[in-house]
């Protein structure tokens, strides 16, 4: 660091967390959540905090406005902020400090505001209430950001209600928040998370110009080492509350030197070749179109695509496309109005009462979230237990030894059947609900997002297991993602869905290869690159072809 | 099993020698209930009459003995049914949905909008009387209550990923009620059971003093309090004893439901396991 000590804004120094925790049926304990995390943040700056899932950046996060989320608590080191250490500042101090001095923008934007009060009227909050400038002042200050971030029309956008806007527009609004009061240091908790990754790329852009623009000081905390590099000047990678390593954001992507940065650098770079086609057609949807009950429009238009035995077929879209409702349209949840689905050669009953328990066993799922996939009363060898009773009538010893098999074939071996879901971490989770899966030896499994609430390389582990399953038993996927890298790492052919309709669809190597249609050409580009100076570049090259056009 | 706190033990410890004193009413009171065995009424406590005589020289405890084991079995019973039959309506209108819901809950609102008392005032009077009418008339009122606890939380269960992965699976109505949803609906029904108890034994007990519940010879609290009302001008203290064991046992009752209801809704631990 050049920079001189005077410019030193945020200074941490030891960082030591701690938290009480309940655990069902055991005693309350104390658990260090951070421990020893150092580090300085000058004027203008950017610190990007990146980490698993339980890694604390959140955590450190809060810290910086001396805050602690639930029954967490700061026990030890100091965390200064323009030379004053907050951790001794007291209540009033932390009420002048918090909305003022740091502010914060939270990962969602749709919880964060209240639906019942004007934008106008909650971006201005925090400044009208320190006092900070007159209404009028600080409408101002406001529609100056609103056009600064590319909301869309800045005089008028405060009076909308937070229904009224999209997530990405309400995502800005609160980056607005957060700069209306001038703060010398903001905090970014996951802003783009939550959003669709062609929204990300815009909302991303917005915040690294508006930081740029007003000269604020930013921590920016998120799992995606791939969106950090885009907008942090340096990087601090964190694992389980401790740090891993510290530096530039051009040393740590291009030269890490800590074995766990480089896997996570490397995580979203897994290939799999594509399998030759010309098997035979598990499954073929025909020109399937549904609606949901009281809605005007479809929500599937037409839908064509076909899985042959033991391929995947990765179906890619952006929430709202229609992916998951395909999903409940083959499974039978949602009955298409038009269309017909095959399945195995026969043709399958549009609703779920009408199939043959043939049909309902070569057809299984697993689910985003593992959490609510199992029943928490229900100890894994009954979660994995009950198709092989229900399917195949296994019962007592035969059952449980089918129940070890597949739990080896999951990685998971011994001392994992009596346990109960909440026992297991979130990778385990998943990997029971796919040996449940698995267990009704079914010819074709529906994956609705099965990596996107786990960490990158839990998630990794997850698609090799996938893999290797697939190559054992023959098993064809229906691969639901919203994610490209998960695609290259999975599929053999993919369907691009936009709008309830497909859009692009074909094998792998053609679907991913120049000339692009319009939207996969902007999905495939959104795709943030591990690489800094992607965002100006795609920034500018969309700004170039609307010119053209 | 973590620790349980003192108010819960309370509760406990009372409420547990409330049902053992029903169980054993039959060995443990000194006279019959209906023995007159003193010639002088609400007479005062005496070596030989603990808590004095009644209102037509009774022996007091006996009655109060007797009392509590039809209370606590009429209430006990109602209960049960109610639960039985809230929980598994309730159930069945979370996952059937459309028109069997529809059905059902329109009915129990119906149910609902007339006031309990005198919609059992009413039946009762109309009914010949009896433990079970008694016994229906209010488990039957009580289920409506119950139905809509069941329907609300298993209508937030019917719709977890896991209920639909037993759908797909092509189970039956009965394992994803009984296996799927029970399991975790039984927490929150099981605090609301105590509440419902004591409601049980508050609705018996208005009845009885009302005279549309137990009938002579049998007698239970309630219905003690009518008795002995009128000694309260004399300054007669017997009515104020069963209206005291009603209180103590609502209270101790209602001690333990707290706890249940604190440790399956608690933020920090969830439903434990």
């Amino acid at each position: 660091m050049s920079d001189a000590a005077s410019d030193i804004l945020l200074d941490v120094r030891g960082l030591r967390i701690e938290a009480t925790v309940h655990p069902p049926g055991e005693r309350a304990r104390d658990v260090v959540i951070v421990d020893d995390v150092s580090f300085t943040l000058a004027r203008g700056r950017v610190l990007g905090l990146i980490g698993e899932s339980g890694a604390g950046k959140s955590t450190i996060g809060l810290a910086a406005m001396a805050y602690g989320r639930g029954g967490v608590r700061i026990t030890g080191g100091e965390i200064r902020l323009g030379g004053r250490d907050i951790l001794k500042a007291g209540a009033a101090g932390l009420r002048a400090l918090r909305g003022r001095e740091v502010t914060y923008v939270a990962q969602s934007a749709a919880a964060a505001f209240n639906p019942a009060r004007r934008l106008m009227d909650q971006v201005t909050e925090a400044t009208l209430r320190h006092g900070l400038a007159t209404r009028e002042q600080a409408e101002a200050r406001a529609i100056a950001l609103f056009g600064r971030l590319g909301l869309p029309d800045p005089e008028r956008f405060g009076e909308r209600y937070p229904h009224q806007v999209s997530g990405g527009q309400l995502q800005r609004a609160m980056t607005a928040m957060a700069l209306c009061p001038r703060p010398g240091l903001v905090v970014f908790d996951e802003p783009t998370t939550a959003l669709d990754v062609t929204t990300q790329i815009d909302v991303l852009a917005a915040i690294k110009e508006a930081i740029r623009d007003t000269g604020v000081a930013a921590l920016y905390i998120t799992h995606d080492l791939a969106v950090v590099a885009q907008i942090a000047d340096e990087i601090m990678v964190l694992r389980q509350g401790r740090m891993v390593e510290q530096g530039p954001t051009a040393r740590i992507i291009g030269a890490p030197r800590r074995e766990y940065t480089r896997a996570l650098v490397s995580v979203r770079s897994m290939e799999h070749p594509e399998k030759p086609a010309g098997g035979q057609v598990v499954l073929d949807v025909a020109n399937v179109s549904a609606r949901y009950a009281g809605l005007p429009r479809d929500v599937l238009r037409d839908v064509s695509v076909a899985i042959e035995a033991g391929h995947t077929l990765a179906v890619v879209g952006e929430s709202g496309s229609g992916k998951s409702t395909l999903a409940r349209a083959i499974t039978g949840l949602l009955p298409p109005s038009r269309g017909r689905i095959r399945f195995s050669g026969r043709v399958l009953s549009p609703d779920l009462a009408g199939r043959a328990r043939e049909d309902l066993r070569e057809l299984q799922m697993i689910y985003q979230m593992a959490d609510v996939a199992m029943n928490p009363r229900q100890t894994v060898a009954t979660i994995i237990g009950r198709p092989l009773e229900f399917y195949f009538g296994l019962k007592g010893g035969e059952r449980d030894a089918r129940v070890q098999e597949l739990l080896d074939a999951i990685e998971m071996g011994r001392g994992f059947a009596d346990r109960y879901p909440a026992e297991l971490s979130g990778g385990q989770k998943q990997r029971v609900c796919i040996a449940r899966a698995l267990a009704a030896k079914p010819k074709l499994i529906i994956c609705d997002e099965v990596t996107s609430a786990l960490d990158p390389l839990v998630a990794e582990g997850i698609l090799r297991l996938l893999l290797d399953l697939q190559a054992q038993e023959g098993v064809a996927y229906l691969f639901i993602t919203h994610d490209i890298a998960t695609v290259r790492a999975i599929a053999d052919s993919i369907a691009v869905m936009h709008r309830g309709a497909v859009v692009r669809y074909g094998p792998k190597s053609r679907v991913l290869s120049p000339p692009f249609d319009d939207y996969t050409d902007l999905l495939l580009s959104s795709v943030p690159e591990m690489r800094q100076g992607w965002l100006e570049e795609v920034i500018r090259h969309r700004k170039m072809e609307s010119a053209g056009n | 099993m973590r620790r349980i706190p003192l108010s819960a033990l309370i509760g406990l410890a009372v409420t547990g020698a409330f049902f053992a004193v029903a169980l054993t009413a039959q060995w443990i009171a000194p006279h019959p209930i209906d023995e007159i065995v003193s010639p002088q009424i609400w007479a005062p406590r005496s070596p030989e009459f603990p808590l004095g005589t009644d209102s037509i020289g009774r022996d007091l405890l006996s009655r109060m003995i007797f009392g509590c084991q039809v209370t606590i079995l009429v209430a006990t019973a109602a209960t049960v049914l109610s639960f039985t039959v809230g929980s598994v309506l309730g159930f069945l209108a979370a996952t059937a949905g459309g028109w069997v819901d529809q059905i059902l809950s329109r009915a129990n609102d119906l149910i609902m909008a007339i006031p309990s008392l005198i919609l059992a005032l009413v039946i009762l009077s109309v009914t010949p009387p009896g433990i079970v009418t008694l016994v229906l008339v209010i488990g039957l009122l009580d289920a409506t209550r119950v139905f809509r606890l069941a329907r609300a939380v298993a209508a937030d269960i019917a719709v977890m990923d896991y209920v639909e992965a037993a759908r797909l699976r092509g189970e039956g109505k009965a394992w994803v009620i009984f296996r799927e949803i029970l399991p975790n609906a039984l927490s929150p029904l099981v605090a609301e059971l105590g509440l419902r108890f004591i409601f049980a034994v508050l609705f018996i007990s208005t009845l009885s003093f009302l005279g549309l519940g137990v009938q002579p010879p049998l007698a239970d609290w309630g219905g003690m309090v009518k008795e002995n009302a009128a000694g309260l001008v004399y300054g007669v203290p017997a009515a104020l004893v069963p209206s005291a064991a009603i209180a103590v046992l609502a209270i101790s009752v209602n001690l333990v439901a707290d706890w249940i209801l604190a440790r399956t809704t608690s933020l920090k631990g969830g439903r434990g396991v």
